[in-house]
């Protein structure tokens, strides 16, 4: 069995499972945030049942519409806190967490080995730590909230076997992006997307997180790689037990759709050209694009890394003039980080605007939003149609450093182009 | 379960975002959702629907994120039932969770014109073009999910199962 079909074999006390089966699964954690949780705390209550199956595995997570913009956004907030409150959960609330899926693998809320759901689709990133992590709906939470089971359909998986070495600038964000632009927004439709090979096992957890993350992009139920010391050290002071990594891993004989070779060698920066996540091209093939804002942040890239690789290529630059930039740190570990390791002040300094843990403008309900014909360079996952407000307006997605280098030149620029300082 | 209606034909890949804008999902009544639904591809999709329809679509119909505020705004508008070449699969599950009958039919998109009568049996697997006398065969739901759907949800469902 591979590690996804181990992990739904175990969760449904079955001692080996195909794909196409159906399985009952107990589930370990699940997540709910703002703009889904209200939803399902109404679906819950609906249900009749008095209590959550077990509230320390429910966890509660305020990011979307943070701070609260509007009195509708507030009152959604209220009802998240006296639920989280009547049913005894842990809620991170505004300044205590951040973008739920930076907080969930931070506060050790994720456990390689287990079956974690969240009512968000991008619950697919902590397959980066070897769990079993997916999107669902806010009726099926309140249903996983009852009952603590989900059923799941075991996953036919494919394989992205990855190669190279990274050049400079060039960035898991650039890797995920050529992958999704070669196999297409279907590309990986209802299956598990496994990623092996060298450059995974050398990449760090952030980078690992990206590319679990824009898994759902290409239509994957599940983004995944298995863990290994990498992982150890990300989690050992945040999770009690660690399950034994060994076990976990995907057997050699196991069976797999297909094998999709990459190598990064050879990758120069990749841009998500509207309004497809798979309208992606290489940056010298662009052209000149002018952009009016440029995003760094989300649950896609806002974190440590990023920051640092931003604020690299932005140090002792400016902003050019008539580019609006936001860098939103992804919890408030990174923000606190960002700051004590001066990256705010090296943003501040260049003219862009620094923001509290947040979705941020991603997802066009809450800061930031864009105007018709505005266009905005991000480092988001999602370029669709009036994703980031007006459907007039034209969304980019691109790695942490082509943003930086995108927002001091003021059109979408190849990171390699400007001299960094350091 | 049998529903039927004129068709409203969308193509590929229609996400979420398209389906109902991220700056809706603070409304709560159903009804709300629904004055806005398809906005970003369609503003009078709202008034088309009204009158009940079955919607049409491409391959990964309803891609993107896990809002269960798209299909809550289909099926408030008017639509009866999705047919697509395939789906996203939290869409999917989300459709059949709240009620909103949806089934995968290969060939669709190319069998049915704008307006064309359709009919969908969804215990015999069939889909019909009433319009253009074709039908076609498909996969059938597996009976648990038959059942969802018949309940009117998965809250429904739940609810019933646990009386028991």
């Amino acid at each position: 069995m591979n590690i996804t079909e181990k992990i739904l074999a175990k969760a449904s006390g079955k001692t080996t499972v195909q794909p196409g089966e159906i399985v009952d699964a107990n589930v370990d954690t699940i997540m709910i945030h703002d703009l889904t949780g209200p939803l399902a705390v109404e679906a819950f209550k609906k249900i009749g049942t008095e209590k959550v199956w077990n509230n320390k595995k429910v966890v509660v997570i305020l990011d979307h519409q943070v701070p609260a913009e509007s009195i509708k956004a507030a009152e959604l907030h209220k009802t998240m806190r006296q639920f989280a409150k009547d049913q005894q959960l842990r809620i991170y609330d505004v300044g205590r967490g951040g973008v739920c899926h930076q907080v969930m693998p931070e506060k050790g809320h994720v456990v390689p080995g287990t079956v974690i759901v969240g009512a968000d689709s991008h619950t697919c990133t902590y397959g980066a730590f070897g769990a079993f992590a997916t999107g669902i709906g806010s009726t099926e939470a309140a249903a996983v909230m009852a009952t603590g089971k989900i059923w799941l359909k075991v996953p036919v998986a494919i394989r992205i076997n990855v190669d190279g070495k990274f050049g400079k600038y060039i960035t898991p964000k650039d890797l995920v992006l050529n992958i999704i632009g070669k196999l297409g927004v279907d590309g990986a439709i209802y299956k598990s997307a496994e990623f092996t090979g060298r450059t995974i096992r050398e990449m760090s957890i952030a980078g690992r997180m990206t590319i679990c993350n824009m898994a759902v992009e290409m239509g994957a139920k599940n983004g995944i790689v298995e863990p290994d010391e990498t992982t150890r050290k990300f989690l050992q002071d945040r999770v009690k037990t660690l399950p034994d990594f060994a076990a976990l891993g995907s057997d050699k004989d196991s069976t797999y759709e297909q094998t999709v070779a990459f190598n990064v060698a050879e990758l120069e920066p990749q841009v998500a050209c509207p309004s497809s996540v798979d309208n992606v091209k290489p940056i010298s093939e662009i052209g000149d694009v002018p952009v009016d804002q440029a995003f760094i942040g989300s649950c896609t890239n806002g974190r440590m890394e990023d920051l640092r690789l931003a604020a690299q290529i932005m140090k002792g630059k400016k902003v050019k003039d008539g580019v609006r930039a936001l860098v939103i740190p992804a919890s408030m570990e990174v923000y606190k980080r960002a700051l004590t390791e001066g990256l705010t002040e090296t943003f501040t300094e260049a003219g862009a605007m620094v923001c509290g843990p947040a979705c941020g403008p991603c997802l066009g309900g809450h800061i930031g939003l864009l105007a018709a014909e505005e266009t905005c360079v991000s480092t988001s996952n999602r370029n669709f149609i009036g994703r980031m407000g007006s459907k007039e307006a034209n969304v980019y997605l691109a790695s942490p450093a082509t943003v930086a280098a995108s927002a001091v030149t003021g059109k979408i620029t190849d990171p390699r182009t400007l001299e960094a300082k350091q | 379960m049998k529903v039927s209606g004129p068709a409203i034909k969308f193509g590929k890949n229609i996400d979420t975002d398209v389906i109902l804008p991220g700056k809706y999902l603070v409304l709560v009544d159903p009804y709300d959702l629904a004055k806005h639904a398809l906005e970003g591809l369609d503003p009078d999709f709202p008034d088309k629907a009204k009158k009940g329809v079955i919607i049409v679509g491409g391959k990964n119909f309803g891609c993107g994120s896990s809002r269960e505020q798209a299909p809550l705004a289909l099926k408030y508008s008017g639509v009866k039932c999705v047919v697509a070449e395939t789906f996203a699969r939290i869409f999917f599950r989300n459709a059949i969770n709240i009620g909103l009958p949806v089934i995968e039919c290969k060939g669709i998109s190319a069998a049915v014109d704008e307006g064309d009568e359709l009919s969908v049996d969804f215990e015999a697997g069939t889909v019909q073009n009433l319009s253009k006398g074709k039908s076609f065969q498909v996969a059938k739901l597996p009976p648990f999910i038959l059942e969802i759907l018949s309940d009117g949800g998965l809250i429904e469902n739940l609810r019933r199962r646990m009386k028991k």
